[in-house]
């Protein structure tokens, strides 16, 4: 329970045996009463058994099929077993549980709300195609959204029964279709979303990718992802 | 004249249908973008057939119309060999869910059998 309502964090994660022990801890202690469920995106190491170890509960997916599919996976465990709340984290650990009660408060008058770095927080800066990216996705979100988003491709969300239920039965696997476009078909169908400002932490464990020429096919990809996105219905 | 409005209203009826395709989400992002790109190709060249004829002469080619036959056979043979490759993929991947499934019925069965032993020491 975070503010009186039943909530569930899902945790898709795949080859996170390094960090998800230490995530699933946090979590569980800074948010006493909440179910963890830890989606396994079939993973070749030991993330599933390490995650149950750690008290989460544990859904393994036989084979891989990206971040999308663990979460709707998650979203349908959310439905089946009627959470008022749902919440994303990542399981490298940048996610600070610590907000989650301020994103569950802002469900009241939200349907989807998303923690977003905010500049000066952290350390965390991205120059070149990355940010040419981020700004393009932010600007037209912010658009289609009718509110502020500066950090569309956060996987820090948290959704209400409405959301849950459509995510559910719809959940995009491709690569950044389970953020943008989930975030243009939110918007589209009426539903309000809200941005709240949180800290992001380094990560525990592995390392992001920093080379120009993924940036680039990354911009190339963001691009491609967004104008179908908003030429689907 | 002619022909230029048979092959070009072709390349927008083509056009046409994959958008429309893509927008009922019908075709998954990856299928969408690669025949995009093929028909962001095909409709100058459906307009203006001569286009190529310049390219074809650098590479010895009689004329710009049998590079692009030769290039669309080359092409198809690719998409082929993409779609063996992506079906090898899909039945390995069911073959795992079949395992997963049969995996999980054996452990269903051995929970029941040694459920009903308990019930039936205990009768």
């Amino acid at each position: 329970m975070v503010n009186g309502k039943r909530t569930l964090i899902i945790i898709p994660a795949l080859n996170e045996s390094g960090s998800i022990a230490d995530v699933v801890g946090e979590v569980r202690g800074e948010l006493p009463g909440v179910d963890v469920l830890v989606v396994d995106d079939g993973s070749t190491d030991r993330t599933a058994a390490v995650a149950a170890a750690a008290g989460a509960l544990v859904a393994k997916l036989p084979y891989n099929l990206g971040v999308g599919g663990a979460m709707r996976l998650g979203y349908r465990y959310a439905r089946d077993h009627d959470y008022d709340v749902a919440i994303q984290i990542d399981a490298d650990g940048q996610h600070d549980p610590r907000y989650v009660p301020k994103l569950v408060d802002l469900l009241d008058d939200n349907d989807l709300v998303i923690g977003a770095r905010f500049a000066g927080e952290g350390d965390y800066n991205v120059r070149g195609p990355r940010r040419w990216a981020m700004v393009m996705l932010s600007a037209v979100l912010s658009r289609v959204a009718r509110t502020k988003l500066t950090d569309t491709t956060s996987g820090f969300r948290a959704a209400n029964r409405r959301v849950i239920e459509m995510f559910a039965g719809w959940y995009p696997a491709e690569y950044l279709g389970d953020t943008v476009e989930t975030l243009v078909h939110t918007a589209r169908r009426g539903y309000r979303i809200r941005q709240v400002p949180v800290a992001m932490r380094k990560r525990m464990a592995g390392t992001p990718s920093h080379s120009p020429a993924k940036a680039m096919v990354y911009l190339g990809r963001a691009f491609a992802v967004l104008t179908l996105a908003l030429i689907r219905r | 004249m002619k022909l230029t409005l048979v092959t070009g209203l072709t390349g927008l009826l083509l056009l046409g249908t994959i958008v429309e395709l893509l927008r009922r989400r019908q075709l998954r992002e990856k299928y969408g973008m690669l025949w995009l790109a093929v028909l962001i190709i095909v409709i100058p060249l459906s307009l203006f057939p001569r286009l190529l004829d310049n390219v074809a002469e650098l590479l010895g080619v009689a004329s710009g119309v049998s590079l692009v036959l030769f290039l669309g056979i080359v092409f198809l043979l690719l998409v082929c060999v993409h779609l063996s490759w992506e079906v090898s993929a899909l039945e390995e991947e069911t073959r795992t869910l079949a395992e997963d499934f049969a995996l999980l019925r054996a452990e269903i069965d051995a929970d029941r059998a040694a459920r009903d032993e308990l019930v039936s020491t205990d009768g």
